[in-house]
């Protein structure tokens, strides 16, 4: 029987170690290693990289990644709770309009995101259709702001917090809003003592999802940010390509990694059949 | 108060769905600019015969099949072998590797594939990238196929050892064809999300193993480019086409 | 007769299926009143109505004269108490009973929050939650949390299926002094006809969306107008038009005399049930006939000729052959 269990385990456990752990552990490694000439890395160890993180100017960039993916989520929230709730109500027809928010998302983010270049620039949609109704004379910077970066998390991840969301409302005994009803609750009473307090845990899963994938964005800063918003995950492939300074790439992702994972941790210890 | 609720909602679902739309709209429009001029297919032809991208496109689908195949089957297994008896640490390692940044993962292998490069005689390549994509793929399969076996009965292999077949024959003949369209539905995520890989892609990829996402990107990155537009229409519709039937599986 | 709640020829149409049948009942103030009958037969499409979760497709519903079905649940002077208990699971017994004062926007909060708690047994349990109590609590803290507001009308739904069998009877005279002490009009649904015999002022029985009859639990049970209600309330031997309950029946060797109706039969089976002996015989003509006798009655055995016999006072006629 373990035999069996085994041969099944083997080929993802020793992808999973070869090409997942073991990068992991080299980049841990590098870290505390020392640049190269040419990239790559040297001897001999130190603790410099890590130091570096405290320059202000890298200070200033992972406090900028962090408010973006706080301010990202809380715009989540209140435009994903709403949804959820709508969907969560919509009987016969939750199957398609759940669909309507699942199939754009899981199509290319990169196409998305270009979406969003097509709207916002210059010579967008937006800025001429607003040049067309006389509205203004010169094309408004959309683009390359940290309102358009904003906007592409959002767009981006609104869906992962409409789905822990709605599932969680979905578990929700009707028969509670009715007796809030019967002891006098008007509806809007009852969505704000009632349905929105037994959702926290929906709301709590879906602005971890959330924050998480911001803090780790690359394609959004990236194209829609041009090169001024730039966030951690920015200077991160920086780092191991244009700059070639590995290391300090290396423990600018071991700390992102760090912090992601002390984020999931009571998540995870909460959901232990969960996912897998 | 569900009328607000219904008025809120088509201005979200607006939100989401109009960027695409436009796009798909204006990648018919006759001229280069955001005004319409009229119906065309020149971006379209303009698409279709450019080398780069059919290149591109043929590596893509390649590399994604591959990746399909085999991620698949790894993860399969996997899942199947968990839910005989779970493994914490097999597990943690799927976690980690489901909530680990992309371009975390992305800088990850290429150091990992430099450092051992300089025992193997090899290059960044399709291989490469493969490996990367069948690596972060797994735990999507593992998810998909471990919740179908969540509602399998455990008694159907037993009884199946117990008429005298293997324990192997118990999986082959009892329990995969039963899960048949979870692992269907989980081939058909790991093919959407190794075709339309940008991060992690862009970092192991060759000199000559280019897909169509990083061409897009260098596009996107040149300039306004209307070719974009079709290609990013063509894609939404197939990758769309493809999630619907995953959904349908993944329901049935 | 001060009437609390009345319903006036309320039906309720669902498609292709007719819930309610133009049913007409009134409600005395400060009763305890009981609607009844097997599963679908309207009873809990009514107390709904008259929560005002669903609205009569036809008819009237008048709560102390006023007319009552367009108002919304949080705009009726009336509670419920679920089938489930509804507790808030995230809120204290406390914030659970304070709800709907709240809403209110009461000014007092901690008298009568204090007051139904004692009266419901539940001071020093305040601060805890619904999944730390058990059955009979939960249902004690629903009750509070329903009696609290003082409504026109209480309606319960199957108050005690949810408990167990030997928590329910203690209940049920539990919940029969707490309707007499506080006053209020408790309208309760039931399928369990001896937990609604027990505990009634006044039942109402239904069948189909119809409403059968209407009448004092004795009444009903010694007189019921159809064979049906006779039927639903316990068990009865129907010979002809003419009903007789089992408990009713009498076993000997020789014809009674006095008076009483006789008939020869044949023993089938008797079997020992505690509190008495069931039995089951056959008649000559072939009916057959149960018996439930006290434990110190004659000793029969199977397969013996007996005579079984009743009191004419005893029988059950029908107003007309339903």
């Amino acid at each position: 029987m373990s035999r069996l269990r085994a041969w099944c385990l083997a080929p993802a456990g020793a992808m999973l170690g070869l090409l997942f752990l073991a990068p992991l552990g080299i980049i841990a490694a590098y870290s505390l290693m020392t640049r190269g000439p040419y990239g790559g890395v040297m001897g001999p160890w130190t603790a410099e990289n890590y130091a570096r993180l405290f320059d202000p100017l890298y200070l200033s960039i992972l406090l900028r990644s962090v408010v973006y993916a706080a301010v990202a989520t809380a715009v989540c929230v209140f435009m994903g709770f709403p949804l959820a709730l709508f969907i969560s109500r919509s009987g016969a027809r939750k199957g398609l309009y759940l669909a309507l928010v699942i199939v754009p998302f899981w199509t290319s983010f990169l196409v998305r995101t270009y979406a969003w270049m097509f709207l916002l620039r210059d010579t967008g949609l937006i800025n001429t259709s607003l040049r067309m109704a006389g509205l203004i004379d010169q094309p408004l910077p959309l683009l390359y702001t940290p309102l358009a970066v904003m906007l592409g998390l959002v767009y981006g991840y609104l869906p992962f917090m409409v789905l822990p969301i709605f599932s969680t409302l979905e578990r929700l005994d009707k028969s509670l809003l009715e007796a809030a009803a019967d002891l006098g609750a008007r509806p809007l009473d009852a969505l704000f003592h009632i349905t929105i307090p037994l959702a926290k845990p929906g709301i709590l899963a879906g602005s971890l999802l959330v924050f998480i994938s911001c803090l780790g964005a690359y394609l959004t800063p990236d194209l829609l940010g041009g090169g001024k918003t730039i966030m951690i995950g920015n200077v991160v492939q920086n780092q191991f390509t244009t700059s070639r300074d590995w290391p300090f790439g290396a423990a600018l992702s071991l700390i992102l990694m760090l912090a992601v994972m002390a984020m999931l941790m009571p998540l995870i210890r909460r959901d232990k059949e969960g996912l897998l | 108060m569900s009328r607000w609720l219904s008025a809120y909602a088509v201005g979200a679902y607006a939100f989401l769905h109009l960027p695409l739309a436009v796009l798909a709209v204006f990648s018919f429009n006759a001229s280069r600019f955001t005004t319409w001029e009229g119906f065309s297919l020149v971006w379209y032809r303009t698409a279709f015969a450019d080398p780069q991208l059919s290149e591109a496109t043929v590596n893509s689908l390649l590399i994604a099949a591959a990746a399909t195949v085999l991620a698949t089957a790894v993860g399969t297994l996997c899942a199947y072998g968990l839910w005989k008896r779970s493994s914490q640490p097999v597990t943690a390692a799927l976690y980690l590797s489901l909530v680990t940044p992309e371009i975390v993962m992305g800088i990850a292998l290429l150091a990992f594939y430099q450092w051992i490069f300089r025992y193997l005689r090899i290059q960044l390549g399709m291989h490469t990238v493969i490996l990367a994509h069948v690596m972060f793929s797994i735990a999507y399969v593992v998810t998909v196929v471990s919740a179908r076996l969540r509602t399998f009965d455990r008694s159907q292999e037993e009884a199946a050892l117990d008429l005298g077949a293997t324990e192997w024959g118990a999986f082959f003949h009892v329990t995969l064809p039963q899960l048949t369209p979870g692992v269907i539905s989980a081939a058909l995520l790991v093919f959407i999300l190794s075709f339309d890989d940008f991060v992690i892609t862009s970092l192991v990829a060759g000199v000559d193993s280019e897909t169509l996402p990083m061409v897009i990107y260098a596009m996107a990155r040149r300039g306004f480019n209307p070719t974009v537009n079709a290609i990013s229409t063509m894609i939404v519709a197939g990758l769309g086409v493809l999630i619907l039937i995953g959904e349908r599986l993944r329901e049935s | 007769m001060d009437t609390v709640l009345e319903l006036k020829r309320v039906s309720k149409q669902y498609p292709g299926h007719l819930a309610v049948d133009s049913v007409s009942l009134s409600v005395p103030r400060g009763s305890l009143f009981a609607l009844v009958g097997p599963s679908g037969c309207g009873k809990t499409s009514i107390l709904r109505m008259v929560a005002g979760f669903e609205q009569p497709t036809a008819g009237e519903l008048l709560l102390n004269n006023g007319r009552i079905e367009h108002l919304k649940p949080y705009e009726r002077n009336v509670t419920t108490v679920f089938q489930s208990y509804a507790l808030f699971p995230h809120l204290t017994v406390r914030q659970n009973i304070e709800f709907g004062l709240k809403r209110k926007g009461a000014a007092d909060l901690d008298g009568p929050v204090r007051k139904v708690m004692d009266l419901l047994r539940l001071a020093g349990k305040e601060a805890r939650h619904p999944h730390q109590m058990s059955g009979g609590e939960r249902q004690r803290v629903a009750l509070a949390r329903a009696l609290v507001l003082e409504p026109e009308l209480l309606l319960l739904d199957e108050p005690l299926s949810a408990l167990d069998p030997q928590l329910r009877k203690q209940v049920r005279s539990e919940l029969k002094a707490l309707q007499r002490g506080v006053g209020i009009t408790f309208l309760m649904v039931t399928h369990d006809q001896e937990e609604a015999l027990s505990l009634s002022d006044h039942i109402a029985v239904m069948n189909r969306g119809k409403l059968e009859q209407v009448g004092r639990p004795e009444e009903i049970y010694l007189r019921p107008a159809s064979r049906f209600v006779a039927g639903f309330l316990g068990a009865v031997n129907w010979l002809g038009n003419v009903g007789v309950r089992p408990e009713m029946m009498r076993l000997s060797r020789d014809p009674p005399g006095n008076g009483a109706r006789c008939h020869r039969a044949k023993v089938r089976s008797a079997m020992f049930l505690g509190n008495c002996i069931h039995v089951e015989t056959q008649l000559h003509d072939g009916a057959a006939v149960t018996a439930e006798v006290p434990r110190n009655h004659i000793e029969i055995s199977q397969g013996e000729e007996v005579h079984v016999w009743w009191h004419p006072a005893d029988e059950i006629h029908l107003p007309e052959s339903r």
